[in-house]
């Protein structure tokens, strides 16, 4: 047997929680360089789990399976397919920088990232990566909700013990219930499918690759699809639920709001394709036009609401929910074109929207304010970080030679071979964003320094500039080389387009 | 009359009598100060009793022994198991309670009435199972007003025995006319017996409506849950935690065995299984709604409970051997669980002896030991993974959704929401909020061994449960299977 590399990357993070809670509380840095060690060690299995699948060969790869509980048909099985590989990249990315960044700086005049307990803090965020990994390379239904509720509870205490004290405490539980609603009602729709599979085929399991053909009748999968599809896209950011994403990523800490837009919110968007879509496709085909509404909806209304923010973070919270919204309309098309464009599209949000938070987070916790017009600048004091966001600002405008451009061409196109007006309605949101984004690094980034910040703010340290790089040659990889991603999606989206009846 | 076998279905009880007779005779010899290692005595014979009946206890196919009285079974023995590993905790969490610690007699009552609750998942007879009822309770109406002179706690002792004793006559009524109508208290022959096209179907039903009243009392579904809130909140932190636990599971030992061997004729499954699922709905509903403005941790506890009740009896209302299987298994992680919750509550009131969620600010950094366990115990409650409380929850309702009842289940994970608002709100002040001097590390909150051995114990319990759940499913299986 092959090394068992999906495991070891789904429980490293798990072990590293637990030897973290073993360090006394009061050796910080000892507790960063495990915390950091760790990232990177899953950072490098993460790569290797990208660059071992084999794109020629396409379908579920490095399958693992344990069984858990046979007599209810639940197994420990594990396999990444063309979408997954790269989410299980992009969370080993995302950790690995999340964790740079929040080292901080304790000088007594900075004191950036994480000073208050940071063994409990790295400690919740790796069981949230190891929910996170966990749902990305689950095959097996039960399992996927099992590492979803993982992943979702860890954001409660990381948001309302180091988030932003004006609004976390209601930010978190807002957030909490949002999301936990959600999966509940779509683990009762699961919960329904294991049913009826088990009265079609008198076996009983959990296995996602065995429901696919379960024959589910077409009326089951009308009633089903929409609580199923839906109870995940509350953690997509879908419109009309979003509600809980712009406060919750404002009140989290840098790192949080770095793995929560950047990663959770693929967690949604991952599982309502894997469970809502490819399960239920003809559910799908019934409700594709709703899904459309509303991500249409938030691709628009999340663009504008972005643009007329003041506060830095909230702005970049919206754009999340507007670009999630592009990942959606991707699916809604149910076509090749939109498909791939979702796949691509949720990596390089992932890694753009990680960036976004974390010049945030570095800018705010040196200026103690978020409010764009009190800001200016800062390319002076930290070019680095000025640099970074252009370039994600340049991904999130969808400019050619980013991976915003090849991740955001296919979803028109797909989308306008379903109803050309609707791409036509949508693009706007890409001119709204190019205008926000040029607003935001004119008056952030350029400028003069406001009197009251000379002297005084520093740079940023050596750190976060190695996270900044590591984010950033992603983006431009995959704008300059489209075929570092696009052929490995591409596989996971034939499987998909066959579950669809090969249209 | 006295087999081996028939020795081996009562074998956990001796054991357990033997363990309350060395207490008897040996804490008298104790000097005062060092009556407390009573304790000691108590859970490590208890555990000692668990090995030896695990060992050469163990059930085979199920069979009837005493005459009909007791039936070995593994439902019976599975659920002994859990009440006596229930009891050792308690016992441990004994040791520290200042009233309780150096009184041999509490835990000579404790064992009495585990005694009782052991027979009452293994009873096969109307007139055995009310027996061990009155075995099972009597200790407890004790224990729960243990405190003379606190009136807290003869409070809740008065009232949980008004209130007990009135629920089961009402019970033992409805036993004496059912055992009227059909002539026989053998559960296992009531089903051919008390045939319901013989007596008038209202009648039958009034019968079973009098049983329900003495289960329900014991298991807390509303509207029968009044005395839980006040009981747990003036009783010792450890009866309580014995109350919500083990008591509460040993009801549903006897509502399993009842309502599926003795009553499953057609009409009458179909009336009683409609009453369940109002019981359950209402449970929930008044648990949860009830437990969200709590601020004492006792009382919350005890209104989660009620609602904890409610998700099991969705297990019970879908009447077939998956339903049952998944009630053991969510009483099985409910135990652990929620002993771990009171005995997280018992360790902070011995140092603080507060029991207001708001002292509970700054816990987590005063014991970040102690916080995790309430974490586990919390999170459990909310039903969350890789703890006990998910898998039992999804199970559970995977068995109701089998059953039919889709509507129950939606209205029941939504439920489960509202008590995730109130548990993770718990945690807030454990993990966000401070001391009034944020001089938390001058305040630490130290374990004592018992203590520290009983938390651990249950929070490596309560996470097993949640990761590792096969074995224990398949006991739950068994179990269950001997029910059909």
């Amino acid at each position: 047997m092959n090394f068992p590399v999906l495991s070891v990357i789904t429980f490293t993070p798990l072990v590293a929680a637990l030897i973290l809670l073993m360090i006394p509380a009061d050796r910080k840095n000892e507790t960063r360089a495990v915390a950091a060690a760790s990232a990177a060690f899953t950072l490098v299995l993460s790569l290797w789990v990208y660059f071992t699948y084999d794109q020629m060969l396409g379908g579920y790869q490095l399958v693992e399976r344990y069984d858990w509980l046979p007599a209810l048909g639940i197994s420990l099985s594990l396999g990444v397919d063309g979408i997954s590989a790269p989410l299980v990249l992009l969370t080993g990315v995302v950790m690995f920088t999340g964790v740079l960044i929040s080292w901080g700086d304790d000088r007594p005049h900075v004191m950036a990232g994480i000073q208050d307990r940071p063994r409990e803090f790295f400690a919740f965020l790796f069981v949230l990566a190891w929910g996170v990994f966990g749902v990305f390379v689950s095959l097996d239904l039960f399992m996927l909700f099992f590492f979803y509720e993982i992943a979702v509870f860890p954001m409660y205490l990381l948001i309302v013990i180091w988030g932003w004290n004006v609004t976390r405490e209601y930010a978190a539980m807002k957030l909490t219930l949002y999301l936990l609603l959600g999966s509940v009602i779509a683990l009762v729709g699961a919960l329904a499918m294991l049913i009826v599979q088990y009265q079609n085929t008198g076996v009983l399991t959990f296995d996602m690759l065995a429901m696919e053909s379960a024959g589910f009748s077409q009326q089951f999968q009308v009633i089903w699809f929409l609580p199923v599809f839906l109870g995940f896209a509350i953690l997509g950011g879908l419109w009309p639920f979003h509600n809980w994403s712009p406060d919750g990523h404002v009140a989290a800490p840098t790192a949080v709001s770095m793995f929560h837009a950047g990663v959770l919110m693929k967690l949604g968007a991952f599982a309502a394709l894997r469970v809502g879509i490819m399960l239920l496709p003809e559910g799908a085909k019934h409700w594709s036009w709703l899904i459309m509404l509303f991500a249409g909806v938030a691709v628009v209304y999340g663009a504008y609401i972005a643009f007329v923010q003041t506060d830095f973070k909230y702005m970049v919270g919206f754009s999340s929910v507007s670009h999630m919204g592009l990942v959606m309309l991707g699916f809604s098309t149910l076509n090749r074109d939109g498909l791939l464009g979702s796949g691509m599209q949720m990596f390089s949000h992932g890694a753009m929207t990680a960036l976004f938070f974390a010049v945030v987070g570095m800018i705010y916790d040196r200026a103690h304010t978020r409010q764009i017009p009190e800001l200016g600048g800062m390319s002076k004091i930290m070019p680095f970080a000025a640099v970074g966001f252009i370039i994600g600002g340049l991904v999130s405008m969808g400019m050619p030679l980013f991976s915003g451009f090849v991740a955001e061409f296919p979803i028109f196109m797909g989308v306008w071979q379903v109803n050309w007006l609707v791409a036509v309605i949508c693009s706007i949101s890409i001119i709204i964003t190019a205008a926000y984004i040029m607003r935001i690094v004119r008056q952030v980034f350029f400028g003069d320094v406001p009197e009251r910040f000379e002297g005084h703010l520093t740079d940023i340290t050596i750190l976060d500039k190695t996270a900044l790089v590591t984010l950033c040659f992603f983006m431009v990889i995959i704008g300059l080389y489209p075929k570092f991603m696009a052929p490995i999606v591409q596989t996971g989206v034939d499987n998909i387009l066959r579950l669809l009846g090969g249209s | 009359m006295f087999t081996p076998l028939a020795f081996a279905s009562i074998l956990p009880e001796i054991l357990i009598l033997i363990v309350g007779m060395l207490i008897l005779i040996i804490e008298p010899f104790w000097k005062e100060e060092k009556r407390r290692n009573v304790g000691w005595l108590a859970a490590g014979g208890l555990f000692a009793a668990m090995i030896v009946s695990l060992i050469v206890g163990r059930p085979g196919e199920p069979l009837p022994t005493f005459g009909g009285m007791i039936r070995f079974d593994w439902l019976g023995f599975f659920l002994k198991m859990l009440f006596m590993f229930a009891a050792a905790a308690t016992a441990l969490l004994m040791m520290d309670h200042e009233r309780l610690a150096a009184r041999g007699e509490a835990y000579l009552l404790l064992l009495a009435s585990l005694i009782g609750m052991n027979l009452m998942a293994a009873s096969a007879d109307l007139i055995m199972l009310f027996l061990a009822i009155e075995t099972a309770s009597i200790p407890l109406y004790v224990l729960a007003g243990f405190m003379l002179g606190d009136n807290r706690s003869t409070e809740a002792g008065f009232k949980y025995f008004l209130f007990g004793i009135l629920a089961t006559t009402i019970m033992l009524y409805g036993f004496s006319l059912v055992f009227g109508f059909s002539g026989t208290t053998d559960i296992y022959r009531l089903a051919e017996m008390f045939k319901v096209g013989e007596i008038a179907p209202l009648t039958a039903l009034g019968v079973l409506a009098l049983i329900f009243v003495g289960i329900g009392f014991k298991v807390t579904f509303t509207p029968f849950h009044f005395w839980a809130p006040d009981v747990y909140e003036g009783s010792p932190t450890p009866v309580a935690g014995f109350l919500s636990t083990a008591s509460k599971a040993a009801g549903y030992a006897v509502l399993l065995r009842l309502f599926f061997v003795a009553f499953p004729g057609s009409n009458l499954s179909a009336a009683w299984m409609t009453a369940l699922v109002i019981f359950a709905a209402a449970s929930m509903l008044v648990g949860n709604l009830l437990a969200l403005p709590q601020m004492n941790i006792k009382r919350l506890l005890a209104y989660s409970s009620i609602a904890h009740t409610g998700y099991t009896l969705i297990g019970v209302a879908a009447f077939t051997q998956f339903g049952a299987a998944s009630v053991v298994f969510y009483l099985a992680a409910y135990i652990l669980t929620n002993l771990l919750a009171f005995g997280v509550a018992m360790a902070f009131s011995k140092v603080t002896g507060l029991e207001d969620l708001r002292d509970y600010a700054g816990m987590s950094r005063r014991s970040p030991w102690l916080g995790l366990m309430m974490l586990t115990a919390f999170l459990s409650l909310a039903g969350i993974p890789p703890f006990g409380g998910f898998i039992a929850k999804v199970i559970v309702f995977a068995a109701g959704i089998q059953a039919g009842y889709v509507w129950l289940v939606v209205f029941a994970v939504v439920m489960s929401v509202v008590g995730a608002y109130y548990y993770l709100n718990a945690l807030k002040f454990v993990y966000l909020y401070r001391m009034p001097n944020q001089d938390e590390e001058n305040h630490p909150i130290p374990l004592s061994r018992p203590y520290a051995i009983a938390l651990i114990a249950l929070t490596i319990g309560v996470i097993l449960i949640g990761t590792v759940f096969a074995p224990w499913f398949q006991w739950s299986n068994a179990g269950a299977l001997n029910l059909f």
